[in-house]
């Protein structure tokens, strides 16, 4: 353990990358997802269509897309950018889904509720759509946020500074303190991106909090 | 380490996409790549060989577990705790972890260790909720119509479940042939050897070739997947509902309600 002692600015330095580099495929993949899921859940063609798209990406294993996206996109391999594209691409992946399923599951009733008492197909969907599919949506992103975090380790492979170096290097020294407080902190580092995604969506979402138990009672009502 | 300074690889994006996706597939054909050690092949069947082995030692841990927490409704909070907390278990780093503890001589029992730790959670839940959405109204009637406990589940819960359960096996497969990619880095071959080599030489060629062949086999290995849970779903509820396996149970409700109003 004296490793960890020693060694605590570059875990310090390595874990505070890692956050970054995983906030910013979190965050783009979400802002990509919602329009393209609601392409996804709007129309039928499209459905088909973008959720086919959005598994086979999500099939690749991710050191493939790692050394197939720089010379596709033409950014040299050691670039942030790569990673940060790859795991974006993941993040959409599942979320683009996860938010079809999300608005697919709100009533229909209250969809021409709101119609009726004349929202705008916009507004309605900001204002009724979007809110009342957030905790299916939350869900989906607190996935995605968790496996970011674990696959960002991989980029360590083609030069991205994350705590995945702990894995490498203390491997190539034989350092299994380093291996190991590696493996802590990425969890550690998931765990915390989680919390605050729950404490958000309790923040955003007070009914949640209310209407825990809902979901089943409105099962039982529908079957 | 000498994976770090890699920079070279602005040159190869500068020489043209085509030319480098052409030189990967020239690597590919390149029938020097096909024989003796280190082969294609070769590298093909250990892929195969750590993706398989984990694949049956999990499944056989994880479906039995899975159905009897669907069955029974017993154990469901543990079981989800787990497959939520195991997402976030850096695989990458596990590999190294269990090896370095094992010990080298250890590396490929450990590693197909860390693979099955993998595999378990996404089966596991692919078992249970296959059971769990089941209406329990078919549940009470194979009941009242007097099967035993043992026959609700073999012939009511696991038809009804096995699309859901073969589900979770495709994740479980897609997320293990990627992990398998990474057991090169302990000298254990299989497809992502190439890849690490080709890194270490510079070799673009290889690299992307290598990239390729493991997409290839990654969208082959779900692609059989998807059929078999087309062929899974029992022919009474194929003739029902839009098989759409993958989705939630509250998800696919919606689809049909959805598909059913619109």
């Amino acid at each position: 353990m004296t490793w960890v002692w020693e060694n605590l600015d570059l875990i310090g330095r390595l874990s505070l990358e890692h956050l970054r580099l995983s906030a910013i495929p979190i965050l783009l993949g979400f802002v990509l997802a919602v329009p393209l899921g609601w392409v996804a859940y709007r129309y039928r063609l499209t459905r088909g269509l973008v959720l086919t798209v959005v598994g086979l990406l999500y099939t690749i294993p991710s050191l493939a897309l790692f050394v197939a996206l720089p010379p596709l996109l033409g950014i040299p391999y050691t670039s942030e950018l790569n990673v940060v594209i790859a795991l974006t691409i993941y993040a959409v992946a599942i979320m683009a889904r996860s938010i079809a399923d999300a608005l697919a599951s709100v009533d229909l009733d209250i969809k021409q509720a709101a119609t009726a008492v004349g929202y705008s197909p916009w507004r309605r969907f900001w204002a009724v759509e979007f809110p009342l599919a957030g905790p299916v949506v939350l869900a989906g992103v607190r996935v995605v946020a968790v496996s970011t975090v674990s696959l960002l380790t991989i980029g360590v492979v083609i030069g991205i500074d994350t705590l995945g170096y702990l894995f490498t290097n203390g491997y190539q020294r034989g350092i299994l303190a380093e291996v190991l407080s590696g493996v802590v902190v990425t969890v550690l580092i998931a765990l915390l991106i989680d919390r605050i995604l729950v404490a958000l969506g309790r923040a955003l979402m007070p009914w949640t909090r209310a209407t825990a138990t809902a979901p089943t009672v409105q099962q039982g009502a529908a079957s | 380490m000498d994976t770090r300074d890699g920079d070279g690889a602005d040159g190869a994006a500068g020489s043209g996409l085509v030319n480098l996706f052409f030189d990967a597939f020239a690597w590919i054909l390149d029938p020097a790549n096909w024989e003796g050690r280190g082969s294609i092949p070769q590298r093909i069947g250990e892929q195969l060989y750590f993706t398989f082995a984990a694949m049956a030692v999990a499944s056989a841990i994880a479906v039995p577990l899975g159905w009897l927490i669907g069955h029974t409704g017993r154990g469901r909070d543990i079981a989800v705790a787990i497959t939520g907390a195991a997402r976030a278990l850096p695989s990458f780093g596990l590999l190294f972890l269990f090896v370095m503890i094992a010990g080298v001589l250890l590396r490929e029992p450990s590693t197909i260790f860390v693979l099955v730790l993998l595999a378990i959670p996404p089966i596991l839940a692919g078992a249970y909720s296959g059971l769990e959405v089941i209406d329990r109204r078919v549940v009470d009637a194979a009941r009242a119509m007097g099967m035993t406990e043992w026959q609700i589940l073999w012939k009511v819960e696991v038809p009804l479940g096995l699309p859901l359960l073969i589900g979770g096996l495709r994740s479980a497969t897609l997320q293990v042939v990627a992990t398998v990619v990474l057991v090169a880095f302990l000298g254990l071959g299989a497809l992502g050897f190439e890849i690490v080599q080709g890194i270490a030489l510079r070799s673009y060629d290889q690299m992307l070739g290598s990239a390729i062949l493991i997409i290839v086999l990654a969208l082959l290995l779900d692609a059989i997947f998807a059929i078999l849970e087309r062929f899974a779903v029992p022919r009474g509820v194929r003739a029902g509902r839009i098989p759409d396996v993958r989705t939630a149970s509250s998800g696919r409700r919606a689809t049909a309600e959805a598909s059913a109003t619109t």
